[in-house]
């Protein structure tokens, strides 16, 4: 019987299965075990995951944190706005703060050296995304995502928002240096 | 054919409540059939209001034409995500519910002033949300993510519509029953009756999400509540918005089997695998709201490995088994008719001129190639962050929810419009191009949205040359020429579109009457052919349907190969831990 009527037979659960579906099964079956185990693969020898280490965090804590790095490391500023550049020590805690709508200060950073990005949202959520690197990540107000990076390549990137932000969303951009 | 008297309904005075239509033989309840129709128009009618809106948006990410100014791009954009994704869709399924239990099961719709309430519910919902949106006050996109607000009405808007929603679910449930009770069919029910069950249980998930989310914040946005946290907000609101597209996913394969049936009267390969691939979306489909939460802070990795493949992509499986099914179930009833040379002659003899076919083939594969697989790669935890909030996210969706639901939705409006609506359709000639000018047309602007997203292209982005910001950015070239691309296949898709409304509602108003048989106070009960009901015979295992299964390994084959391109991709951007 068609799809759109009962089944013609009152047992159909017993009806033999075609060799075409069962193969296909099969086949399909294990296809999804490589697609499961792609991911904690990567996890054990994959150089790109995303930390889970995250903390709760108040907008003016994270906010003071974030002026006691720009405090320390500023070597100059750029644009009318004098955003702060600041070139924090291989392997220190660096921060970035995004708000409506800018991303503050600006990071430059050493090619092959590890840092740890604190970053959080002042206000709405924003996205973080590195570019032409095509790196992605959610940032949220109220949390501070502790995520390690190491630039592999010299030269200047951008951030750009890609979290709906509100009015000037599309105006918030900013950089990063890689020397 | 045997005949009951329909116990409530035999009275003297009673108008006579069942036709049975001369042409298809499918039976209509007088009630079930005016709301069909109700819940069919109005889906129509927000096609049309998010299809001018999505005319506007797609010429303003054109960068060259850049149309509308930001306001109104963003105010646009959030109208367009409610009107299509909810309202069009959801209405439409609302109409696939009560056709797969009153019309299929032959039984009169369960309580239809509940059913009425559930309408009006949703349309007022609808009106509500939208005005909130165009008033300028709810520019907040689809999500509405915290804590950035929108006007109350617009929460309530959303709320309203989902109770009606939900009404319209338990009205299904009740026919169900009532069916059952009634005894007007034999047997189980229908494989296609099975698919928009399983629809209906995860449209009931997905709506009780919705109401744990979304009545908090309407609280929120009128000062009861003072604090939504951002990190709960996404993963509960997100399982109430990714499943609602799982309700999609199950109620278009539901429309696939049918059309099947429809069109080539085809059996399905087997009940057994076909019902054991629609239970797998009943456990696990839900689970991939994850998706939407990979790149964000406050939730683990286990969690996120495990949900996001919907504990070990169960529900990829079942699709990939629907994907072999239906075309495989074509192929058999295709050969059973003497298309039986070489692999693929079934598919070549194919009524391509019909559009019931052609728009549900199209949807077939669009949704298979372009939606499954771009959905699998968003889906791995570590792939997600070259994906995330892109453009590539809107491709991904446009090729699930519309290359895939709005095409299937398409294709069966062309049989609903002879059966239910007792009208032929004009302008056949546009009929039979309208699913390849819209299925081609949203298959390029899915693929260039793809492309631009691999590129970096944010998506909800007003301006990617960022004119008038201090540290702007340049987008290489071809992401630009991506865009550009987007912009000339969404303006063939739009126009796809435009047909296809101006083809439902001239038929309507206008299509030659036909004949619509004659209401009665009988309904005929569906009942099962005596021999099959004594011998039963099922086809005997064997290789029945080589044509599709050498599809299905194309299929898989670029899988595996896109899988692991993306995969060297991500090897070679910064290390993160």
């Amino acid at each position: 019987m068609s799809a759109i009527l009962p089944p013609g037979q009152r047992i159909w659960w017993k009806q033999p299965v075609d060799k075409v579906e069962l193969i296909w099964i099969g086949i399909a079956f294990v296809w999804c075990m490589v697609l499961f185990f792609m991911m904690p693969y990567w996890h054990v020898f994959g150089n790109q995951n995303l930390s889970p280490e995250t903390y709760r965090v108040k907008p003016e804590l994270f906010s003071r944190a974030t002026q006691e790095m720009v405090d320390k490391y500023t070597v100059r500023t750029e644009t009318d706005e004098k955003i702060p550049v600041v070139a924090p020590p291989a392997g220190s805690d660096i921060y970035l703060i995004a708000r409506l709508w800018s991303f503050w200060p600006i990071l430059e950073l050493e090619k092959g050296q590890s840092y740890r990005l604190h970053l959080s949202a002042m206000d709405y959520q924003h996205g973080f995304s590195l570019q032409p690197e095509n790196i992605n990540v959610q940032v949220l107000p109220g949390y501070q995502h502790v995520i390690t990076i190491k630039p592999n390549r010299s030269g200047t990137y951008a951030i750009v928002c890609n979290e709906f932000c509100g009015i000037g969303h599309h105006r918030m951009v900013s950089r990063l240096y890689v020397k | 054919m045997a005949s009951v008297h329909a116990p409530s309904l035999g009275m003297a005075g009673v108008q006579p409540q069942f036709r049975v239509c001369p042409r298809s033989g499918l039976q209509f309840h007088r009630s079930a059939e005016t709301l069909i129709k109700l819940n069919a128009v109005a889906a129509v009618v927000t096609l049309l209001v998010g299809g001018v809106l999505a005319l506007l948006i797609v010429l303003t990410r054109w960068q060259a034409i850049h149309l509308i100014d930001a306001d109104n791009f963003y105010l646009h954009l959030t109208a367009h995500g409610l009107d299509m994704l909810v309202a069009w869709i959801i209405f439409f399924e609302i109409a696939i519910l009560y056709f797969c239990s009153s019309t299929l099961l032959r039984c009169r719709l369960a309580t239809p002033r509940w059913a009425w309430l559930g309408l009006a519910l949703m349309v007022i919902g609808t009106i509500t949300f939208n005005v909130a949106i165009f008033s300028g006050n709810a520019t907040v996109m689809m999500t509405s993510y915290v804590p950035m607000p929108a006007h109350p009405a617009f929460y309530l808007g959303l709320i309203l519509f989902a109770v009606g929603a939900l009404i319209g679910c338990f009205v299904f449930l009740g026919t169900l029953v009532v069916a059952r009770a009634e005894k007007t069919y034999e047997g189980s029910i229908p494989l296609v009756t099975f698919g928009a069950l399983t629809a209906c249980i995860i449209a009931i998930y997905t709506i009780a999400s919705g109401a744990i989310i979304l009545i908090p914040t309407f609280l929120w946005s009128i000062g009861y509540i003072t604090h939504i946290d951002p990190a709960m907000y996404r993963v509960i609101w997100w399982a109430f918005g990714h499943s609602s597209q799982q309700v999609n996913v199950s109620a278009h394969v539901a429309v696939w089997y049918a059309i099947a049936a429809i069109v080539f009267n085809a059996k399905p390969m087997s009940e057994r695998v076909s019902r054991g691939a629609f239970f797998l979306y009943i456990c696990f489909l839900q689970l991939a709201a994850a998706h939407h939460i990979l790149a964000d802070p406050a939730v683990g990795t286990e969690w996120k490995i495990f949900n996001t493949s919907y504990a070990m992509y169960l529900a990829v499986l079942a699709s990939m088994i629907h994907g072999l099914t239906v075309p495989g179930a074509i192929e058999m009833a295709q050969r059973e008719k003497g298309f039986t040379k070489g692999l693929f002659e079934w598919l070549r003899k194919a009524p391509w001129g019909n559009p019931v076919f052609s728009g549900m083939f199209m949807s077939l594969i669009g949704f298979g190639f372009l939606g499954g697989i771009s959905g699998v790669m968003m889906g791995s935890e570590q792939l997600n962050m070259i994906i995330h909030n892109t453009i590539y996210v809107p491709g991904h969706f446009h090729a699930t929810v519309v290359l895939g639901t709005t095409l299937a939705f398409m294709a069966i409006t062309y049989f609903l419009l002879p059966t239910l609506f007792n009208r032929e359709v004009i302008l056949p000639g546009w009929a039979k191009w309208q699913p390849y000018v819209f299925g081609l047309g949203m298959g390029v602007f899915t693929l260039s949205m793809m492309g631009a997203g691999t590129l970096g292209v944010p998506r909800r982005h007003w301006d990617i040359t960022f004119a008038g910001a201090s540290l702007p950015y340049e987008f290489p070239g071809t992401a630009l020429l991506m865009m550009a691309i987007v912009g000339v296949s969404g303006v063939i898709a739009v126009i796809g579109g435009a047909m296809y409304i101006i083809i439902t509602v001239g038929t309507i108003l206008f299509g030659k009457r036909l004949d619509a048989g004659t209401y009665t106070h009988t309904i005929s009960p569906l009942r099962m052919p005596v021999q099959a009901a004594l011998t039963g015979r099922g086809h005997e295992a064997s290789f029945h349907a080589p044509g599709t299964f050498v599809l299905a390994l194309v299929f898989l084959a670029a899988f595996v190969l896109y899988y692991f391109v993306n995969w060297k991709y991500l090897s070679t951007v910064w290390g993160l831990s």
